[in-house]
């Protein structure tokens, strides 16, 4: 059973308290972007085998969206961190590399 | 390269020599150097696409690469269901191109595929649903796909086990598709795969593509675990992994790998012989020819590659069909398992030339790959053969940038 520590309120959530909410960090592509600009941000995902940041929301809980580092091919969680955050932070990235040298890092 | 039919003088034949000698239903050959056409995948749709480009086409010279073992994927691990009651057209034409494909598909293949048509019911049990499904059945009779709906007590004729009364969702009517049903998922995969093969076919298990090469825009090969192997055209046809794959050729496609669970009982004495879908509740039950119930539900919500899911989903189906079955409630369940689906955004599959010239790809089928693919391959094929076809028209990558969704999730209410 998958468990996240909400960085809001600083409960192990269980994954029957959280919501998963789709890949973290998508760069907004409003009016006058190009068709393939708006097409990426709208609907094309990375979706990778492996290292994945992505947005949960506590949603039987405090009810807080924040953002989790996991691995996909194995569900291990690397870390969370709030959800007012544009890029994942560098210590989570440092943490990550260390138990993953080969992973080409948070592109 | 012939192959030696099965029949029932093939057994007699055989019997003389003790059943011994009978021929491996397909070949394991190392690659060659080079195809005109390579499929990534031996899984249904990757064997259902080679097999109608040789057999419609006549193109032959072809490879399906497949990196564990053939029709292990979600060939192996859905619950078998097969029917065509889709709302949209583009939909109803692909998946009853499929459903009339499995009719004859044993005779086609000369393999027994054990198609069972016994008749597929989806349960309305919210007022919403109920119009829903009867409007479904007015777009069926336009398309030409012949479902009808049914009353209560229709169902209970059919389906004797079922609690009408709810208590939380009480049975209104239902969709009926008589000529829905199931098959055998793996037959399904091995009668294809004897079929390449006796084309000539080479089907090249246990070799992962780790590498997709281009020049100047255009695919000429792959590179896998076993060397590099070129090609005219390549098509990825890997369910959960099309993700993967896409980043190889340096395009992203519109997809998420997601868990989708399925579980089996113990068996128990024939109750039901037709399938049922309860999709406010969401569980969906038939019983296997062995006498297993075979029970499957909604997706996990996470990004997942591990053909594992959650306990507390299947708990959620299970929980929600004894409402509807309550006699199920003392079986004991044999087995659970998981599967990588590919869902798109619409819920509808992807079959579509991509950014790579010479790149097909086939994939999103979701949660209900399985009944689509004798039609898959039969379009797939067409579309690498010929550049198009009038049945992949409306399934391009591209469709959602230009805001044309096949919307089958808010046709069904779940994904499917």
């Amino acid at each position: 059973m998958l468990t996240l520590e909400c960085p809001c309120c600083g409960v192990k959530a269980d994954e029957t308290e959280l919501q998963a909410g789709g890949e973290a960090h998508l760069k907004r592509f409003g009016p006058g972007a190009s068709d393939e600009e708006f097409d990426g941000y709208m609907f094309s995902r990375k979706n990778p085998k492996g290292v994945h940041f992505e947005r949960w929301r506590h949603s039987y809980g405090c009810g807080k969206w924040f953002l989790a580092a996991r691995c996909t091919a194995t569900l291990e969680v690397f870390g969370t961190y709030p959800a007012q955050t544009s890029a994942p932070p560098a210590d989570l990235i440092a943490k990550i590399k260390a138990k993953r040298p080969t992973w080409e890092g948070y592109q | 390269m012939s192959m030696k039919r099965y029949s029932v003088f093939a057994i007699a034949r055989e019997a003389m020599s003790f059943h011994q000698n009978w021929e491996q239903a397909w070949k394991s050959p190392a690659p060659k150097k080079k195809y005109d056409v390579i499929i990534v995948g031996a899984g249904g749709h990757g064997l259902a696409t080679a097999y109608y480009l040789g057999k419609n086409y006549g193109i032959t010279n072809v490879a399906v690469i497949e990196k564990g073992w053939l029709g292990g994927g979600n060939t192996g691990r859905n619950t078998t269901i097969i029917r065509s009651n889709y709302l949209q057209d583009p939909s109803a034409a692909i998946y009853e191109k499929a459903r009339s494909l499995f009719e004859d598909l044993s005779q086609d293949l000369n393999y027994n595929v054990m198609f069972s048509p016994r008749g597929l019911l989806m349960l309305a049990q919210t007022h919403h649903e109920v119009r829903g499904y009867r409007r479904t059945v007015y777009a069926n009779n336009l398309q030409g796909v012949a479902t009808e709906w049914i009353s209560p007590e229709r169902v209970k004729e059919l389906v004797p086990i079922i609690n009408l009364g709810g208590p939380r969702y009480p049975v209104l009517g239902a969709l009926y598709q008589a000529r829905g049903g199931t098959a055998r998922h793996d037959a399904v995969a091995w009668g294809y795969a004897r079929a390449c093969s006796a084309m000539g076919m080479d089907i090249i298990q246990q070799t992962e593509v780790t590498g997709i090469r281009r020049e100047g825009g255009r695919v000429v090969g792959v590179d896998t675990t076993k060397g590099a192997i070129d090609c005219d055209k390549l098509g990825l046809v890997a369910a959960g992994h099309s993700s993967v794959l896409a980043d190889m050729a340096g395009f992203r496609l519109p997809i998420e790998s997601l868990a989708l669970q399925a579980l089996v009982s113990e068996p128990i004495k024939p109750c039901m012989d037709v399938v049922v879908m309860a999709n406010t509740v969401h569980g969906y039950m038939s019983q296997s020819d062995k006498g297993e119930m075979v029970i499957g539900g909604g997706t996990d919500g996470f990004n997942n590659y591990t053909q594992r899911g959650s306990f507390h989903h299947i708990e959620e189906t299970v929980r929600a069909l004894i409402e509807t079955f309550p006699m199920i409630s003392r079986l004991k369940m044999l087995r659970q398992w998981g599967g990588i689906v590919d869902m798109t955004g619409d819920r509808s599959p992807i079959l579509s030339k991509t950014p790579v010239d010479g790149l097909f790809v086939n994939c999103g089928w979701g949660t209900g790959g399985f009944k689509a693919i004798p039609g898959s391959g039969w379009a797939m094929a067409e579309l690498m053969a010929r550049g198009a076809s009038p049945l992949t028209e409306e399934f391009s990558m591209y469709r959602f940038r230009e805001g044309k969704f096949i919307d089958e999730s808010v046709a069904a209410g779940v994904a499917h």
